[in-house]
């Protein structure tokens, strides 16, 4: 394209033959104002506000500085006269229509508009720019957004005019994003029904690092929320990308691997305290579980680290819950471990960070590790208020409201040491959810036969001699997903069972007990009953030679197969049928059988 | 002479027969009708094994291993149990009273139920009186 040069308010600059004003006018630093402006969409020239005058010789004309293309020989003004007089004009237009619009009033303002002699509208916030329209059908390619109707009856609507909620929104937020007006706004209508979206707190984009502390820290894309994935249209990213490391085209892939031994550290879950619907989890905005308090609490979360309750307050008091889920007959018997500990740490963060009171309500304090106890005296110095007792219920406190803030929420508990019931107002409750065993734990134990303990967690070998160990020789287990505990003992546990495995690779061999037992090829009948019965997972079939195969190393030469083979094709050696028949016979020498 | 019953039992290593040998050093006293025989899992037993008893002369027989859900090899002693249960509704057709055979569950470290449940056994078989096994 050929370069010009042109004037612009007096000042020369050169661009391609072409080029819109307000991009020329973007390099010399004049600020042309615009509404429906936006860099990614083609303009529009539907608000009419960025209009300028242009020149060439003695013709002079009005023109739209997003869209005209300048050519040799114009000279545009932005600011002249004529300029600032018509552009008060439209000003005061744009102000009829949506006369109480922040956005609008503010820039009718800087020109001098603060009042309309063409009407007055305090509900009207959208001045059909049609930004909401390109951008939904040019970038997002949804094509949900589009006008209807003709002149004074114009408006942005979506097809059979289902404003509301339109079934071909893929709510991606895009013509929300790009409104200049805030006229068209996303809303999330599960949020209506109770539900806790995965992650709270804060908003999210279509891709992103999930946290400060990910490993390894890079940026994923949400298949449900990206726009590409879902209409093939925007692929911003891939423009921005300097080193292309976005591929869509990017599928899972599954890998064989052959290795002599498996660690498994699968990790637990969260219990979902939606269960328990008395402390009011999903239901009242300020009632938080303990992940998304430490969610809160991290610097490069999502309020910086400050607490703050959903409509940005600072709380005046904080009742921390435990024993939410564990402990209970009704979900889980057992203790989850970390709870008391992480408590008493949100306790002396709260306290840190802020003047809120903090109530623990609980039923005993663990403090059983290194330093622990003596954290827990420091709280009670800190003026942690301790309450023993099981919170019965979170509700609202009714008499509570009014004086300019919302009310207190209140934990009704009884407290056992002063043999009373309470209700203790608080602003927000955070509870200490049970550690639980991950929802998949039943396919992933039949993928590597392990036997779960009662409490659902992986049983291990032996709870004192082999913790990491499992029933299975050369798989193991460490961290959560064996039980609940915190990170010195997962810690521990990982270091353990990463000395076991090198232990064994290091040696080079494997001691085989002789105890065992062995398949005889020519009398097995491929009945495959043998293949169930070992607990070990021990008997394979060989699909060529169409007989059951014991592996050595996996043998413990219980004996079960044995007794089991309806063919008598497996012998156990040490424990044959032979050396037992002798036994009996043996035993019974003097009895004059049959 | 008074009947004496010989009774053949079959043992788990882990825990009854570790249970029966504890009530030898606690000198515990046992009938010496029982008469063990060590396997290392209840679960190697084969109900042939305990069929042939009875055909060499055995008035009755014990099987005896590790609590359910405490098994060393997991859950040998499961497929004992149902062995056992099924055998013994098969001994009855062939006229050797259900009493005969008994499964019991004692652990390494119950050396006094050990000689409680031979006491037991050999009480229970001694009231049935010899077993006369028609073979042919």
């Amino acid at each position: 394209m050929a370069k010009i040069k042109v004037r612009i308010d007096g000042k020369e600059v050169e661009v391609e033959h072409g080029t819109p004003v307000i991009q020329a006018a973007e390099k010399l630093g004049i600020d042309i104002p615009t509404l429906c402006h936006h860099e990614d969409i083609e303009p529009y020239a539907a608000c009419r506000v960025c209009i300028v005058e242009a020149v060439r010789g003695k013709r002079r004309r009005m023109v739209t500085a997003c869209n005209y293309p300048l050519s040799d020989g114009v000279e545009i003004f932005t600011d002249n006269e004529r300029v600032l007089r018509t552009r008060r004009l439209i000003l005061e237009l744009l102000l009829a229509r949506c006369s109480e619009v922040p956005v609008i009033k503010e820039l009718a303002a800087r020109y001098g508009v603060t009042s309309s002699r063409f009407g007055y509208d305090p509900k009207e916030k959208c001045i059909l720019c049609g930004l909401c329209v390109r951008t939904c059908q040019d970038v997002v390619k949804a094509h949900v957004l589009g006008f209807a109707y003709r002149g004074g009856k114009r408006k942005v609507s979506t097809p059979f005019g289902r404003e509301q909620c339109s079934d071909l929104c893929i709510t991606c937020g895009a013509c929300a994003h790009v409104c200049p007006t805030g006229a068209i706004s996303i809303h999330d209508l599960s949020l209506d029904k109770g539900a806790v979206p995965e992650f709270t707190l804060g908003p999210k984009s279509a891709i992103y690092v999930p946290f400060a502390q990910a490993v390894p820290k890079v940026p994923v894309i949400d298949p449900d929320a990206c726009i590409q994935m879902q209409t093939g249209g925007c692929s911003k990213c891939l423009g921005v990308c300097e080193p292309a490391a976005i591929d869509f085209g990017d599928e899972d892939k599954i890998e064989e691997l052959e290795v002599g031994q498996i660690l498994l550290t699968t990790g637990f879950q969260t219990f979902d305290a939606r269960a328990m619907a008395q402390y009011g989890y999903g239901r009242y905005d300020n009632v938080l579980s303990s992940l998304d308090f430490e969610k809160m609490l991290n610097a490069s979360g999502p309020t910086g680290g400050q607490v703050r309750m959903k409509n940005g307050q600072t709380p005046r008091a904080i009742g921390i819950i435990h024993c939410v889920g564990s402990r209970d007959v009704r979900h889980h018997r057992y203790c989850s471990r970390v709870c008391c500990m992480y408590a008493l740490k949100f306790a002396h963060l709260v306290k840190d960070r802020t003047s809120a009171e903090v109530y623990q309500f609980y039923i005993d304090m663990r403090a059983f590790g290194k330093g622990y106890e003596e954290f827990y005296g420091r709280l009670l110095d800190e003026g942690v208020i301790m309450i023993r007792g099981k919170a019965a219920e979170v509700v609202e406190a009714p008499w509570s409201i009014g004086n300019g803030h919302e009310g207190y929420l209140a934990v009704r508990c009884e407290d056992t040491l002063i043999g009373k019931f309470r209700e203790i107002p608080v602003d927000m409750v955070v509870l200490c959810a049970a550690l639980e065993p991950n929802a998949d734990t039943d396919k992933v134990g039949n993928i590597f036969s392990l036997a779960r303990s009662p409490d659902g967690f992986f049983l291990e070998q032996h709870p004192k001699l082999n913790p990491v160990g499992t029933v299975n020789e050369g798989i193991y287990i460490a961290g959560a997903c064996q039980g609940p505990k915190d990170i010195p003992d997962t810690v521990a546990q990982a270091q353990g069972a990463a000395a076991r495995i090198l232990a064994l690779i290091a040696k080079g061999e494997v001691l085989l007990d002789p105890i065992r037992a062995a398949i005889n090829e020519d009398l097995c009948g491929g009945c495959k009953v043998c293949n169930n019965l070992c607990p070990y997972s021990a008997i394979s079939f060989n699909e060529e030679k169409r007989v059951s195969v014991v592996n050595e190393t996996l043998c413990k030469g219980c004996g079960t197969c044995v007794a089991g083979c309806p063919a008598g094709a497996i012998k156990g050696s040490g424990f044959s049928d032979e050396q037992i028949y002798a036994e009996i016979e043996g035993l019974l020498a003097d009895a004059g059988g049959k | 002479m008074p009947f004496e019953p010989k009774i053949v039992a079959f043992l788990c290593n882990w825990c009854t027969y570790t249970g029966a040998d504890l009530a030898g050093v606690s000198r515990l006293k046992w009938p010496p009708n029982v008469r063990p025989i060590r396997v290392m899992c209840t679960g190697r037993i084969d109900p042939q094994f305990i069929v042939k008893a009875f055909r060499e002369g055995a008035d009755g027989v014990l099987v005896s291993g590790c609590h359910p859900g405490d098994c060393h090899y997991y859950e040998g002693n499961y497929k004992a149990l149902r062995r056992v249960h099924l055998l013994k509704r098969m001994l009855e057709e062939f006229g050797i009273q259900p009493d005969r055979l008994k499964l019991t569950w004692v652990s390494a470290a119950e050396g006094e139920r050990w000689a409680a449940v031979a006491k037991e056994i050999t009480q229970t078989v001694r009231e049935l009186g010899p077993l006369h096994l028609e073979v042919g």
